[in-house]
């Protein structure tokens, strides 16, 4: 495979207008750089999924199973059965267009198959033709159509060119939710083998190691480690973290990219400075040592055994409740479906801030608060010290993700940490954040290296809207809540506004936090001279 | 193809019932026995459908939050766009299904400046065509109610009164008429004129445009310009309710015609994306409450699944847990 090479101003030179030719009569095109290499078949085998083999999305044979046209039909029935969102949205689209634009994907790849609504039609036509009986008689008049190996190499590339981010679902009169459609069709290709490499890898990882990247105790203890002496010589403080600790309070659980990656360290960092300053009863857990859920992006039931760890270590820790790190899709899943999943959670107890007593009571049942409800709750009954001088540095702006936005509502929660942490803090154009919130571009698991051209077109809403607050009022930091954003956003800036860097919310107040007994800061987190400390360093 | 099928098909139904009263004198076909089919095949496919959705069960709370989530006190929770309790859902589903609350919000995307900029404008056309085509077919519907009641109902004339208020000719204009067929066409000439629309759009898009205009068409007709029998319609339709059908002479040809086109509106509608009036109620994503982490959510499917067990994570990787100083269950 070639190099991805285009330039922005080339990327960005799109026709959103589709062609004549009807979209049933062109057939798919596989493109380089717009998609991912197949999973290994390994780490399918790891977690059980059926028809694991060699295959090449740029071949002409797939392999499919022998009986793929029932396998898939008899998914379709299934799913059909089990999810009303799915047979509704089957039945209800009328073609408005509403959401025809609404799409990062469509936007930044003027691709019309890209269209929420057509995306949709790849499945609701194949719907049609087989269990509707105004699709089996009138045919293709019905916008029904005939499944075939072609169909299923179109499933395949248009579902994993969706992020289930929802926004098509917040313009959509009825509702009508991709993402819900897109499970589906996942769901689907799954039962066929055809899964990604750059999500069987991490789900198998997750089974076996409890987290996505893999990595085993003994890592995950070494890196804290070196974030542990990190923070030591920023402020002359060494905090202590404990794993697998029996009878602590609280377990904290974030996703693992952040103990792997810059900027998502910093988060880290910021946590574990964060904590220690509280004097919090907390541990971490090597066992259930990730929150995010690939296996959202695979299928429900894989979701459900990857999710099911954070309970049974809370429980087996002793726990009272469960504190989550910023993430995206892990809060989606935390939010929306733990609970139904591997709940009831009775052997938790309510979440109670032992800071500041507030009772948490929108987790009274899954007993799982997100860090920035705990930490706005901190900020606001004046429990922490905070120097947000020591952000002056930076102009920040805040990207909201598409998951703790429109499947959760978190909107409010890191805004006020925000301003209490900066002094200079942006809003981007109203279009593009709260519900409205464009996608990073890379979410559910396609922020791998070989779609590279994908996520950069699915950026570029979202870096577009950055580009304006950069011009308008010199942004030079977006801050966010997901891991997933820290890594892919990084790429997404350096490719279409250099210079704008990346980070957690928890890296800004980890900054502005004034430590009992610290010395006196001359670097940020990253080990960056301080604002007025620039002079000093060169004398 | 996609939108001559469909208007050929509108024309085809048209010349069909008018060969079949004016030449064959099919007036009790087309008066009494398709309209009773129409209805009934409406009513029962309604139920079958939705029926259909209700049995597939919700397994998740999956709840579209379009605004701030209850969490803290002092935080301000948008109470219909992010609903924590039924009053907030009913609220929310009030203004979706009464004012169109989603397609308000629609904004248009451009790509300016050779790509450097993305703009987004408010475009409310689609959402005002919307609203006025389903309110003034409401209306519509409503004022047909005198045509089924001995003594017209009062509220039937008070929406006659509100929706004639201009007080132009005789008889007297409604305006729900003209607005209907503005709205029909303007969604119509929408679907051609705009590419993408066009792109996405299925005969089944276009079939109930020029059904639902051949019916306001010949509605308009009959009222404003050939004046028909009203004495014999009401006739017809009281027979019709009371299940003492009549047939009365000479309502002429074009009622017919417009009654035919309802009928086929009916008996269309729950096999068709019409069923969208009925399945708005049952889209999970804005029927239920936010309130996931509050009460929980029983899936009736939910099964148990195979986990990777702590005790084996820990017999694969207990050694390296002690070297690592992380406490092991089993030394």
């Amino acid at each position: 495979m070639a190099k991805f090479t285009a330039k922005p101003n080339e990327l960005s030179k799109i026709n959103l207008t589709p062609r004549r030719k009807e979209w049933m009569d062109t057939p798919v095109e596989i493109r380089e750089h717009m998609y991912c290499h197949p999973a290994k078949i390994k780490d399918l085998q790891t977690v059980d999924f059926s028809h694991a083999r060699e295959w090449k999305p740029a071949d002409e044979d797939w392999k499919l199973p022998q009986n793929w046209e029932q396998i898939v039909l008899d998914g379709m029935q299934a799913l059909l059965k089990k999810y009303r969102s799915f047979q509704v949205f089957m039945d209800i689209c009328v073609r408005c267009g509403a959401c025809a634009d609404k799409c990062h994907f469509f936007i930044g790849t003027g691709d019309p198959k890209n269209m929420p609504v057509l995306r949709a039609e790849l499945l609701r036509s194949v719907y049609r033709g087989n269990f509707t009986l105004a699709g089996k008689i009138l045919k293709k008049i019905n916008g029904a159509r005939t499944l075939t190996p072609e169909v299923i190499k179109e499933w395949w590339y248009y579902f994993y060119q969706c992020t289930e981010c929802r926004r098509c679902s917040v313009f959509c009169p009825y509702g009508i939710d991709q993402a819900e459609i897109t499970m589906m069709g996942r769901e689907l290709t799954n039962l066929l083998g055809l899964q990604i490499g750059w999500i069987a890898g991490p789900v198998a990882a997750c089974y076996m190691k409890g987290n996505h990247l893999g990595l085993e105790p003994h890592t995950i203890t070494s890196s804290v480690e070196l974030f542990v002496d990190d923070i030591e010589s920023i402020t002359g403080i060494r905090v202590e973290p404990t794993f697998n600790r029996k009878g602590a309070e609280i377990l904290f659980v974030t996703p693992s990219g952040d103990l792997f990656a810059n900027p998502g360290t910093y988060t880290a960092m910021g946590y574990l400075m964060l904590f220690h300053e509280l004097g919090l009863d907390y541990t971490w857990s090597t066992y259930a040592s990730e929150g995010g859920n690939f296996g959202f992006f695979t299928t429900n039931e894989m979701a459900k055994r990857l999710n099911a760890k954070i309970y049974a270590e809370a429980k087996r820790l002793g726990v009272k409740w469960i504190l989550g790190g910023e993430c995206g899709h892990m809060w989606r899943v935390l939010h929306q479906y733990m609970d139904t999943w591997n709940g009831p959670a009775d052997f938790l107890e309510v979440p109670r801030s032992p800071l500041t007593g507030t009772v948490f009571d929108n987790a009274k049942a899954t007993r799982m608060v997100h860090i920035a409800e705990f930490t706005a709750d901190l900020i606001r009954n004046g429990k922490l010290q905070l120097d947000p001088g020591r952000n002056d540095h930076l102009k920040v702006t805040f990207h909201d993700s598409c998951n703790t936005s429109r499947g959760m509502g978190m909107l409010e929660e890191p805004r006020y940490i925000i301003r209490n942490v900066c002094n200079h803090f942006y809003e981007m154009p109203e279009d593009t954040i709260r519900e409205k919130t464009f996608c990073c571009g890379s979410g559910t698991g396609l922020n791998a290296s070989e779609n590279m051209e994908l996520r950069m077109r699915g950026g570029f809403p979202r870096a577009n809207a950055v580009k304006y607050v950069r011009e308008k009022y010199g942004v030079n930091m977006l801050a966010n809540i997901c891991a997933i954003d820290r890594a892919t956003l990084s790429a997404s800036m350096d490719y279409w506004n250099p210079g704008v860097q990346v980070c957690g919310a928890h890296e800004l107040v980890a900054n502005a936090l004034v430590m009992k007994g610290e010395k006196e800061r001359t670097q940020d987190i990253r080990l960056e001279p301080l604002p007025g400390e620039e002079e000093t360093e060169n004398v | 193809m996609k939108i001559l099928i469909p208007f050929l098909t509108v024309i085809a139904l048209i010349l069909l019932v008018a060969a079949g009263v004016k030449a064959a004198g099919l007036e009790l076909l087309f008066g009494v026995l398709i309209p009773y089919a129409a209805v009934a095949v409406f009513a029962v496919g309604i139920v079958l459908r939705v029926v259909k959705w209700a049995r597939s069960p919700v397994p998740f709370r999956i709840p579209t939050t379009c605004g701030q989530q209850k969490s803290l006190p002092w935080i301000r929770q948008n109470k219909i766009e992010n609903p924590s309790s039924t009053l907030g859902v009913i609220a929310r589903m009030a203004l979706e299904v009464l004012f169109f609350r989603s397609l308000f919000r629609n904004v248009k995307t451009e790509l300016r400046n050779d790509g450097d900029r993305l703009a987004y404008g408010s475009d409310k056309w689609l959402w005002l065509a919307g609203l006025a085509f389903h309110w003034s077919f409401l209306i519509i519907l409503v004022r047909h109610f005198r045509f089924f009641a001995a003594h017209v109902p009062f509220p039937v004339r008070m929406i006659e009164g509100l929706d004639s208020f201009l007080q132009i000719g005789a008889p007297l204009l409604y305006l729900t008429d003209l607005i209907i067929l503005g709205a029909v066409t303007y969604l119509f000439l929408r679907r051609v004129a705009l590419p993408m629309v066009r792109y996405i759009s299925l005969p089944a898009d276009y079939f109930p445009l020029f059904l639902i205009l051949g019916i306001a068409g010949t509605g308009v007709l009959m009222r404003y310009f050939t004046k028909v029998d009203v004495t014999g319609v009401k006739q017809l339709a009281m027979g019709l309710v009371s299940f003492t059908p009549v047939v009365p002479e000479g309502i002429g040809t074009l009622f017919y015609v417009h009654l035919f086109l309802v009928s086929v509106l009916f008996a269309y509608f729950p096999f068709s994306k019409l069923v969208h009036m009925a399945g708005v109620f049952l889209s999970p994503t804005r029927n239920m409450v936010n309130n996931s982490r509050m009460v929980r959510h029983v899936n009736p499917w939910n099964y148990p699944v195979t986990v990777h067990t702590y005790e084996e994570y820990e017999d694969d990787f207990r050694e390296k847990m002690k070297m690592a100083g992380i406490p092991v269950e089993k030394e």
